[in-house]
């Protein structure tokens, strides 16, 4: 046991050698573009569209930076890869990065680019759920992982107790054990998962499912919503001048990337497509129009942190027990875990080149699956 | 000759096995006292070994290229991979070996450490790795150092009994001639390894392609089959034989790397007889 730690903690000591001579990031100096990496979350997919618009539209290139899109993988936990240094942004869910900042990743929340949450709960729609409450003594898949937290909120709402009023089974990436009914209800994302299903084969008609073979549980409505997608910065850096004004500017260009792909879906879809994303075009294309629904219309403008919404997923997070009886956070989150500063100036600078910040006007369109989504 | 026969009759009842299961199985698996003993055998769960086939020569998506072009592009991407993790994994294998046959000391310090090393979970460690990317060494190499990692292993620990394989007997004859460490080292000790050597190179090519798949998987680097399956995976829902194509690819890669490594042990058959009278 002693001998297995001590392994560990010369582990640990060579990666912090590993870590220490990174280069310092980036001041823009001169004409030169200024180098910045964003850690993404997972593979390139229509959910990370506004920011590979921005560095195929040249919005960053306008803005100093050179941008570099990292992607993500199993293992890959984008705000540690930021509290370690080596990117400069990430993107992550709200809930999961204030876990880490109780662990020490010491990293701040500079734009709230999904201003609503896209988890659904997903059931057949003969099975007569239509809410948290019908899950009594149901099969109910979720993802586990610190994924699963708006469900079980969803169901604490409903006066469910998790661990014993219904089965909890962990549900795996795809959704055939919906489909078979082995589970009840399944977690779904609204530009994911839940496009998989209208994706399928019904063996019984031969033909696609349809939107009427399911019933959607939207935690929006049900009020035990979390913040999504958001950009974070290092709270440490955002003490240099330099890193302020290098935020700014990546966010104005971010805000730009978004508002191109809410104004060019289509052409958005194929700038993913183009990255080697391989998923399909028709399941691109509904990711794209469904990731457009979380964001606009933004009424505070992109980006800007809802004082309202973070509360609750806050107060989510810390109240909120999963199956072992874990909560998110223990406490409150201390420090800097949000600033709206930097958004704000962003969007201003945005408005005053034409970007329109709010999508007022904005309609989804209406977005035909193809078998396998291809 | 023989063993290529005996090697497609495999295969063969494998089809057969898998086929035969879809055919008597139930669609829905058989679940026994709540836990599933026998897989379901539905077209969703296992689609027939020919709707595999065709969709490896049907494009992957609408206008794409067909699916075995990608899957075979991604093997080399990863038989790339593995063959950087398997020739480092080697080498630091050998060198450990030789180290701890050396020094006695070595290898009571080490040994211990180097089993240790396997008991830490691959999902701990490849983050980890992954982060010194870029700055030890370059960030595409970071998988193949996964593969190092598993394959240095069975190397270290199967060259070292063929190092300490000769008997008292051969080691005082040597002595005898006034022989050196060195000269009993080339003369005695390695040839002696060699039959111990090879089934650990097998071992150790198994593991390369097993770290390079994971690793793939873990850091999410583009281009590789591990990478391919946890993509295709993703579409499990609505194109089932997708996944398979992909899996298929992987075990394929699996034996060719299998195959490679055998080919290794030609050129030294010839020694073969030698190691035998040496060992006596």
């Amino acid at each position: 046991m002693r001998k297995s730690r001590l392994f560990l903690a010369s582990l640990l000591v060579l990666a912090a050698c590993g870590t220490a001579d990174t280069p310092a990031t980036t001041t823009a100096s001169g004409g030169a573009l200024a180098p910045v990496k964003l850690q993404l979350q997972w593979f390139y997919q229509a959910q990370f569209a506004g920011y590979i618009a921005a560095v195929d539209q040249g919005f960053y290139k306008e803005q100093g930076l050179d941008v570099e899109l990292l992607e993500g993988g199993v293992d890959i936990v984008p705000q540690t890869v930021l509290a370690q240094g080596k990117a400069d942004y990430a993107v992550a869910w709200v809930p999961k990065a204030l876990a880490s900042r109780e662990q020490g990743a010491n990293i701040t929340d500079v734009g709230q680019i999904f201003a609503r949450s896209g988890t659904y709960q997903v059931a057949w729609k003969d099975s007569g759920i239509t809410s948290a409450a019908d899950f009594k003594g149901k099969k109910i898949g979720n993802w586990g992982f610190g994924n699963e937290f708006e469900l079980f909120a969803g169901m604490t709402k409903a006066g469910l107790d998790p661990g014993k009023d219904v089965t909890l089974v962990q549900q795996q990436f795809d959704m055939q054990a919906l489909l078979k009914k082995e589970i009840d209800a399944a977690q779904a994302m609204s530009y994911n998962e839940y496009a998989q299903l209208l994706e399928a084969t019904n063996p019984a008609t031969g033909k696609l499912y349809t939107a009427g073979d399911f019933q959607i549980i939207d935690w929006k409505t049900a009020g035990s919503s979390m913040l999504q997608d958001a950009v974070w910065a290092n709270t440490d850096k955002l003490n240099d001048p330099a890193y302020q004004q290098q935020t700014v500017k990546f966010l104005t260009a971010t805000i730009k990337g978004w508002a191109f792909c809410r104004d060019n879906a289509e052409k958005c879809r194929d700038l993913v497509v183009a990255k080697g994303s391989k998923l399909g075009k028709s399941h691109q294309l509904w990711q794209m129009n469904e990731v457009n629904k979380l964001i606009w219309p933004a009424t505070a403008g992109i980006g800007t942190i809802d004082e309202a919404a973070w509360k609750q997923t806050v107060d989510l997070s810390a109240t909120t027990k999963n199956q072992t009886g874990d909560t998110v956070l223990t406490k409150q989150p201390a420090g800097l875990a949000y600033t709206n500063d930097y958004i704000k100036q962003a969007i201003d600078q945005a408005k005053s080149t034409g970007v329109d910040v709010n999508g007022a006007t904005y309609q989804p369109q209406t977005v035909t699956l193809t078998a396998g989504g291809a | 000759m023989r063993r290529a026969l005996f090697a497609i009759g495999g295969l063969l009842a494998f089809l057969l096995l898998w086929e035969g299961y879809k055919l008597v199985g139930n669609p829905d698996g058989t679940v026994l006292f709540g836990t599933r003993v026998l897989p379901r055998a539905d077209d969703l769960s296992m689609p027939h070994v020919w709707t595999v086939l065709s969709r490896l020569g049907q494009p992957e998506l609408a206008g794409g290229s067909p699916v075995w072009t990608v899957v075979l592009r991604a093997c080399l991407f990863t038989l790339g991979i593995t063959a950087a993790g398997f020739v480092a994994g080697t080498v630091v294998g050998l060198l450990l070996a030789v180290a701890m046959q050396r020094f006695v000391i070595v290898e009571r310090g080490l040994l211990p450490y180097v089993i240790l090393s396997q008991t830490v979970p691959l999902v701990a460690l490849a983050p980890l790795i992954a982060g010194w990317g870029g700055t030890i060494w370059p960030a595409w190499m970071s998988v193949s150092v996964i593969a190092a990692y598993l394959a240095f292993f069975p190397v270290a620990v199967g060259m070292l009994r063929g190092l300490q394989s000769p008997g008292t007997a051969g080691v005082e004859l040597m002595r005898s001639y006034a022989a050196g460490w060195w000269r009993t080292l080339v003369k005695l000790r390695l040839p002696a390894s060699l039959p111990y050597l090879f089934p650990a190179l097998r071992l150790a090519g198994a593991a390369a392609v097993v770290g390079a798949v994971v690793g793939e998987i873990s850091t999410g680097t583009r281009g590789g089959i591990g990478r391919l399956v946890i993509e295709y995976a993703r579409e499990a829902t609505s194109d089932p034989a997708k996944v398979y194509t992909a899996m298929l690819g992987a075990a394929v890669l699996g034996l060719v790397v299998a195959g490679l490594v055998s080919l290794l042990e030609l050129p030294l058959m010839r020694h073969r007889r030698r190691v035998e009278v040496a060992t006596l």
